[in-house]
């Protein structure tokens, strides 16, 4: 079976993000990490691969820069990675970056493409069902569990009120969201053969796609911001104090 | 008069509450036509009309999941009668017939909107960002229709009670082998009032320390009469349901108090609850982010404040 785990290098969420002061665009460093919601998508690629014999390839769009986040996927057990790296990309929307995954994973050949429900970074939520759209293969999203039978798989699909069981035939794309199963940390031994793993480089002329951007980014201003209030150490008596607020505000 | 489209996905046998929101605010920017998707009723319909539906496109996809086949359909309808904007909630199958409709149109789609303006030329979005600390403002740049994902309570639904709308039946699309089947469906059971509508909310993430723990926030909730909540740290370690989740990937809240007991107030939870009146945290990291926007913060352990205060109100 061929996965494509479709998975994002992304600014460390534990730093502080900036946007650029012309284009409002985000500040990519040098330096990204894999986006922790697309290890849950390789995390579950690799099982699934595992179980059914097969391969898993990467596939990314955006700056590589050092290609930490990639050299990240790639020791988790990934074969390997095509990344699209090309200035014009820059300040693209989730339809640019559907159409340039879409492109590369249906020259890669696929049985099932995995995503994330949405990225730290964009968080658009629509990636997924537009590759999907663009490869004219069903979407099965927000899984919180996902098995491949015979030719099809079955996906528990997260609601507002519960779940449902979902099927479809194979190809597919699934959007899988954190939890769906336990990322694995890579090994040494995986972070060493990372480094010799292939990673293939696209411009956006390679995959004759025009830099069409539909939207852009017109102003930043600063939101009407809260007040924090007191702030109170427990001394064991604390409790009162929400106790109090809460008669004030006639909840009891 | 543009024309803008709303899709209205049926929750309980009508409407849900996030179209009736985007309706009302489409109402303010041209002729409103509804893509209904579910069985579908006379009172549905009415309800439409009374949220100001001229028209409504219903949609009853049965078993298939909603997406491939509705956004097919749309599409050809779209190419012909050529809507101005068409906005979607952000919701689950809003997105999925948003995402599909966008690729098949070649248009672009703005997520997470909390406004929408259609004036002249293209439409302009409004989107939270970095928590809600800033307001980014988007224009889209080429031709229309435009796609719009609305956050939920983005705008106050109300009804403006008009004539029935002019409702006709469309047929889901053929979509060969981008066809997904619905073969279950699981309901899980809920206690109390409805997230979206408390008026107290009680959430706890994972300084609870253990799924047994969640338990003080439920006693304490059904003792204030409020709903529970939760973090997604809560909902991916399985101890509650996604359906409790508040944040920017769960639940849109604007109760009027809400109590926060070890969360650290991470942006994506702070988006889905910062708008209410009154904000209640404890924890026990004097830096955690959640102080910031807290009217009453207790620097504390959860396990020592919540025993005393379900207490205290047991007894009162
Ligand atoms: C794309 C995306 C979407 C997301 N969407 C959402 C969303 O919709 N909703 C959401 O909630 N999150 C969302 N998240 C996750 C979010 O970033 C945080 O990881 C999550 O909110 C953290 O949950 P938490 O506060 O329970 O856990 P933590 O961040 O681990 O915080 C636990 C807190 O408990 C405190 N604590 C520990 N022990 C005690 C104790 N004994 N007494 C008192 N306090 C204690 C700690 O000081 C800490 O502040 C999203 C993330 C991404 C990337
Ligand atoms: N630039 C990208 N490169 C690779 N995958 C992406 C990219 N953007 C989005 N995705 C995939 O789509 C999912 C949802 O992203 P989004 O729609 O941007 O919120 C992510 O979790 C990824 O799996």
């Amino acid at each position: 079976m061929r996965v494509v785990v479709c998975a994002k290098q992304i600014p460390d969420p534990a730093t502080e993000y900036k946007l650029e002061p012309d284009s409002h665009w985000l500040v990519r460093p040098g330096e990204q990490v894999l986006d922790d919601t697309d290890r849950y998508g390789v995390e579950m690629g690799l099982q699934l691969a595992q179980a059914a014999g097969g391969t898993v390839t990467l596939v990314s769009m955006g700056p590589t820069g050092t290609m930490q986040g990639i050299r990240q996927a790639l020791a988790m057990g990934a074969d390997k990675a095509i990344v699209v790296d090309d200035p014009e990309l820059r300040g693209s929307d989730a339809l640019l970056t559907a159409r340039v995954l879409a492109a590369v994973i249906s020259r890669e050949g696929f049985d099932l493409v995995i995503a994330g429900t949405e990225s730290t970074d964009g968080y658009s939520g629509v990636v997924p069902q537009m590759v999907a759209e663009f490869l004219d293969v069903p979407a099965l999203t927000y899984a919180t569990s996902v098995q491949v039978g015979d030719g099809s798989v079955t996906i528990h699909r997260q609601t507002n009120t519960g779940y449902e069981v979902v099927e479809a035939s194979l190809p597919a794309v699934v959007s899988v969201t954190a939890g769906v199963v336990e990322p694995r940390y890579p090994t040494f031994k995986g972070i060493m053969e990372a480094k010799k793993k292939p990673v293939e480089t696209h411009t956006l002329a390679d995959l004759g796609i025009p830099a069409e951007i539909g939207q852009k980014v017109t102003t930043v201003t600063a939101a009407a911001s809260r007040v924090a209030g007191a702030k109170i150490e427990d001394d064991g008596e604390a409790y009162l104090k929400i106790v109090e607020l809460l008669a004030q505000r006639k909840v009891i | 008069m543009a024309s803008v489209w709303v899709f209205s996905r049926e929750v309980d046998n009508g409407p849900s509450t996030l179209s009736l929101e985007l309706m009302t605010k489409a109402r303010d920017l041209g002729e409103v036509a509804v893509i209904y998707v579910g069985v579908g009723s006379d009172a549905a319909f009415a309800t439409l009309g009374e949220y100001g539906a001229r028209k409504v496109f219903h949609f009853d996809p049965g078993d298939h999941l909603v997406a491939a086949p509705v956004a097919h359909a749309l599409a050809e309808m779209a190419q012909v009668q050529a809507p101005d904007l068409i906005l979607f909630g952000q919701a689950y199958d809003d997105r999925d017939v948003a995402g599909r409709l966008a690729a098949r149109l070649g248009a672009t789609v703005l997520s997470n909107a909390i406004d929408v303006g259609l004036e002249q030329g293209p439409a302009t979005t409004s989107h939270e960002i970095f928590g809600g600390t800033q307001i980014a403002g988007a224009a889209f740049t080429g031709p229309g229709p435009y796609l719009v994902l609305v956050r939920p309570k983005s705008f106050a639904a109300s009804p403006v009670g008009i004539a029935a709308p002019q409702v006709s039946k469309q047929k889901p699309a053929e979509v060969g082998r981008a066809d997904a089947r619905v073969i279950e469906t699981h309901i899980e059971e809920r206690e109390g009032p409805k997230l979206e509508d408390a008026a107290v909310i009680v959430s706890g993430g994972r300084g609870l320390g253990s799924p047994e723990n969640y338990q003080l926030i439920e006693k304490l909730g059904k003792l204030l009469g409020a709903a529970t909540g939760a973090t997604r740290a809560l909902v991916d370690a399985g101890w509650v349901p996604y359906a409790k989740q508040v944040g920017q990937t769960g639940k849109t809240v604007k109760p009027e108090v809400y109590i926060a007991a070890g969360v650290s107030g991470a942006m994506q939870h702070l988006v889905g609850m910062k708008d209410a009146k009154t904000i209640i945290a404890i924890n026990k990291d004097p830096d955690a982010p959640i102080f910031a926007i807290a009217d009453l913060g207790i620097v504390g352990d959860v396990h020592k404040v919540l025993p005393k205060l379900i207490e205290a109100l047991e007894n009162r």
